[in-house]
């Protein structure tokens, strides 16, 4: 990788820290540059410490460092959550007129450039462009152009008309002025830029683009953090495909509204965090049983209970999989890349269709509130193909139904997979139920009759086992004795971590998975390898014990569980002090 | 949709398990007839059932149907009218399912306000687990869980829907067959959330709140000499607020009435969706620069 640049902002919850560093992270992604951000905050909506970071280089970049090389400190605080990233040829932007700040000193050997933000702001025409000033400062240390902010600006406040516009260019260029003027200073950053064009996006909206994509129109949801920019990307959007946004009073209706509009035949979803997923366990049973394409959106956060709900973790697994009582089956999806989320999500529709089966899509805080770049075609339209699985219209009606011309929803086929007639269609009035019910949908307790229901759901498993793809994907030497597995959102992390490992001399093999349930099988691989490391956000090792399970082999684990996703530098060092102790651990013995 | 519908065409062939002389049989029967005579059939109908000895409408009437989970039978019928409006959209359910562990999603579908009915059986009572005091028994009500009666005020579902913002407030006696059909029928008709509390008898587990009962007390507010204005608020109100008595009838309807899909502007059935990503797909991702 190309030289890469560490950039933050960070203050108080209300100052603002989001959109300048957005403003930020797009004016670098409109100079042809890859971005990677990730967000410090809390739950609160005024104070405490939030800071918005960017990583940025020309080379794509899919995760995160120990490493901050200019940070713009609106509060002493930020400085102090930062001094592990901080090092000495930190360059600290901070407001030494600003009353908390007026007794701060740079620590250590980093430098500390004091920029007048707020009278500068003043001087461009309001206060309350500090922080565009601050962007300004930040353009001049970090040699990048300050002409690449203006249409970052032109994006942020165009609707606020064209003087607003104006007086924030102003800003910017006092802030930059400022420190050429004041400061002796050359800077030692190349900020490279490229004639490519890249899109910015989060993986939150890259499921609700993926939604829309795939034909959903009916979302319900109750807002939740990290899970509630899926529904505000759709709404606003969904409307103009003929769909629907639903706020609901809590996540036990959202799911069944959800499930009512599947049930009138729209392609239809929820999405929350773990608590939600909690209520919406209720209910996912009826799902399941009467055989309901819904997709289920997991953004997980740190648990359990209400946890740390702007922090990062992968503990919800056992949940997707086991979750609720009684035994049904369900697809677990677990994208790996925000780009990813997109794909997964349509793929999730297509599946819940196909196998009238909910279909659990997780994702994370990570994934949710990174913003990174692509280039638009990643996200290929051509590619995307719609399969709404076994609907049946008034022609074809007739082949599903008993000699009394009633309609069999739950017909029992070999592919375990029912007709599905969408209310409206003639011929096709059925019921279904939570109650374990016959072919007609009506409730049984028959004996023969549960074990073909049970069989034939199960059997939708089997049939997509063998017709879908649940491959792994991989990366690093396919020779390499160490395999690494993970699973959601750490392939980033460590794809970075594999090129620092390879730098230091151990090869690794990297399989990165993103089906849960159905998953393919490794225990080829865990078998060709001498060593098996699965790294995952959580205490316990949840998808280490399913692949122990699955491979009746014992694995080695890195995991993380204090809130903070994995950084690159830090998960190649994890690997490797989980390597020595293997080598330890055979002296030992 | 027919002409020559009856509402005999959404029985299903499954025999009712409930008590011989089961309020429920009446309100089912004024469903099927409001149905019928509002010119809808199986094919473009769905119920949604709750739980409980009313959550087994759903198997005895023929039409699309989902018997759902406890308590959560509204959301389910809002999300498939929002998504197909051109079904007519019936939940049905008792008082426990509606009041009690149902209640909060009955203020909220009142106040969204969605173009659907909502016929609640209610008995005073638990039956299907035998006899245990319910969301609007009495407070001296004794049953085996509150055997010196329940020390607690019975829900008056009525106020909660015109607290909510209901728009249309009704009830009903399963036995007057009559009065029950017709005024199911009003609630289906009017364009939002049109909500019937039925007086639907327990025969096996309520010997407080009968058919003599009802039957002794009730007051029409549709009869001539009562003369009540169902869109004066006012009137209503105290109506719904006054517990000594028991109303039948269209109690409160606001006439300007229009349900949340059409104000949501849900033009029609959101069930199909093209082959592939829609032409202007790439449109979505430019929106990233």
């Amino acid at each position: 990788m190309s030289e890469d640049l560490n950039w933050a902002v960070g203050g108080e919850a209300g100052d603002g820290i989001d959109s300048t560093g957005k403003i930020f992270a797009q004016a670098l992604s409109r100079a042809g540059r890859h971005v990677f951000t990730s967000k410090d905050f809390a739950s609160r909506i005024r104070g405490g410490y939030t800071a918005y970071k960017v990583r940025t280089s020309v080379d794509r970049i899919e995760s995160v460092v120990d490493r901050l090389d200019i940070l713009i400190a609106l509060t002493q605080r930020t400085v102090e959550e930062n001094l592990d990233e901080l090092h000495d040829d930190s360059i600290v932007i901070y407001d030494g007129e600003r009353s908390m700040m007026s007794d701060f000193e740079a620590p250590g050997e980093m430098r500390g450039l004091d920029v007048p933000l707020k009278r500068l702001a003043e001087d461009a025409g309001g206060a309350i462009m500090r922080n565009i000033v601050a962007l300004g400062a930040a353009c001049a240390v970090s040699g990048f152009k300050i002409e690449y902010l203006d249409e970052s600006l032109e994006k942020r406040f165009g609707n606020k008309g064209e003087a607003i516009v104006e007086n924030n260019k102003t800003a910017a260029r006092l802030g930059a002025e400022y420190v050429d003027e004041e400061y002796d200073f050359s800077t030692p950053y190349d900020l490279e830029t490229t004639d490519n064009d890249y899109v910015l996006l989060n993986g939150d909206e890259a499921i609700g683009m993926g939604a829309l994509v795939a034909g959903c129109r009916f979302y319900a949801g109750y807002p939740i953090t990290p899970a509630t920019d899926v529904m505000e990307y759709l709404k606003g959007r969904i409307e103009d495909y003929g769909g629907i946004v639903v706020q609901a009073e809590d996540e036990l209706s959202a799911i069944n509204m959800a499930l009512g509009a599947a049930r009138a035949g729209a392609r239809s979803m929820t999405a929350t965090s773990g608590p939600g997923i909690d209520l919406m366990t209720e209910t996912f049973g009826l799902v399941a049983t009467s055989e309901t394409p819904l997709v289920i959106c997991n953004v997980m956060r740190s648990g359990p209970s209400t946890g740390m709900p702007t922090k990062q973790e992968q503990g919800d697994l056992n949940g997707m999989l086991y979750g609720g009582h009684g035994e049904i089956p369900r697809f677990v999806l677990a994208p790996t890349t925000i780009s990813e989320c997109f794909h997964k999500t349509i793929e999730a529709f297509n599946l819940a269709e196909k196998y009238q089966i909910p279909v659990y899509l997780t994702g994370d805080l990570a994934l949710a509130v990174t913003e990174q770049t692509f280039p638009p075609e990643e996200f290929d339209m051509d590619a995307v193909e719609i399969d709404r699985g076994k609907v049946v219209d008034e022609g074809t009606i007739d082949e599903w139904q008993n000699e009394t011309g009633q309609f069999k929803p739950h017909a029992v086929t070999d592919d375990g997979v029912s007709p599905r007639s969408f209310p409206g269609t003639g011929g096709g009035a059925h019921m279904s139920t939570g109650l374990e019910h016959d072919e007609l949908g009506r409730r049984t307790e028959d004996t023969e009759m549960r074990i073909e229901q049970v069989d034939k759901r199960e059997r939708k498993v089997e049939t997509a086992r063998e017709a879908e793809d649940w491959s792994y994907r991989e990366f690093g030497d396919p020779d390499a004795d160490t395999l690494v597995v993970s699973w959601g959102s750490n392939e980033g992390a460590m794809r970075e971590a594999i090129e620092r490992l390879d730098a230091d001399g151990t090869d690794i093999r990297f399989v990165s998975v993103p089906y849960i349930f159905p998953r393919p099988d490794l225990s080829a691989e865990i078998e060709a390898a001498e060593e098996t490391i699965v790294v995952e956000c959580n205490a316990t090792g949840q998808f280490a014990d399913i692949v122990e399970h699955d491979a009746l082999s014992r694995v080695k684990r890195v995991n993380k569980y204090n809130g903070v996703r994995f950084k690159a530098d830090e998960l190649a060092e994890e690997i490797e002090a989980a390597l020595g102790g293997a080598a330890e651990a055979e002296v030992e013995a | 949709m027919s002409s020559d519908i009856r509402f005999t065409d959404f029985k299903s062939d499954k025999q009712p398990t409930w008590c011989p002389g089961c309020g429920d049989f009446g309100t089912m029967n004024g469903m099927m007839k409001a149905l019928a005579n509002t010119g809808n059939d199986p094919d473009n109908t769905f119920i949604v059932a709750g739980i409980g000895c009313s959550g087994k409408i759903g198997t005895y009437m023929h039409s699309y149907a989902l018997h759902g989970v406890h308590g959560r039978a509204l959301p389910v019928g809002t999300g498939v009218k929002i998504a197909n409006p051109e079904l007519e959209v019936m939940v049905a359910g008792g008082d426990g399912d509606g009041y009690s562990i149902g209640a909060g999603h009955f203020v909220h579908a009142v106040r969204r306000n969605v173009d659907m009915s909502y016929i609640v059986m209610d008995n005073r009572i638990y039956g299907l687990t035998k006899g245990q005091f319910s969301p609007t028994s009495r407070e001296d009500f004794e049953t085996s869980t509150s055997p010196d009666g329940t020390n607690q005020q019975p829900v008056n579902p009525l106020a909660l829907a015109m607290a909510a913002g209901g728009t249309f407030i009704a009830q009903s006696f399963s036995s007057d067959s009559q009065r029950h059909a017709e005024i199911v029928q009003k609630a289906i008709e009017h364009d939002g959330f049109g909500f019937v509390n039925v007086y639907s008898p327990c025969v096996t587990f309520n010997d407080v709140d009968t058919y003599d009962y009802f039957r002794d007390t009730i007051v029409d507010v549709g009869d001539e000499e009562f003369d009540h204005d169902p869109t004066d608020y006012d009137a209503a109100k105290e109506l719904i607020l006054d517990r000594n008595k028991e109303y039948q009838g269209v109690i409160y309807q606001n006439e300007n009435s229009v349900g949340y899909e059409k104000r949501e502007g849900v033009e029609g059935p959101m069930t199909d969706v093209p082959d592939g990503a829609p032409e202007d797909a790439m449109d979505l991702v430019r929106e990233f620069y």
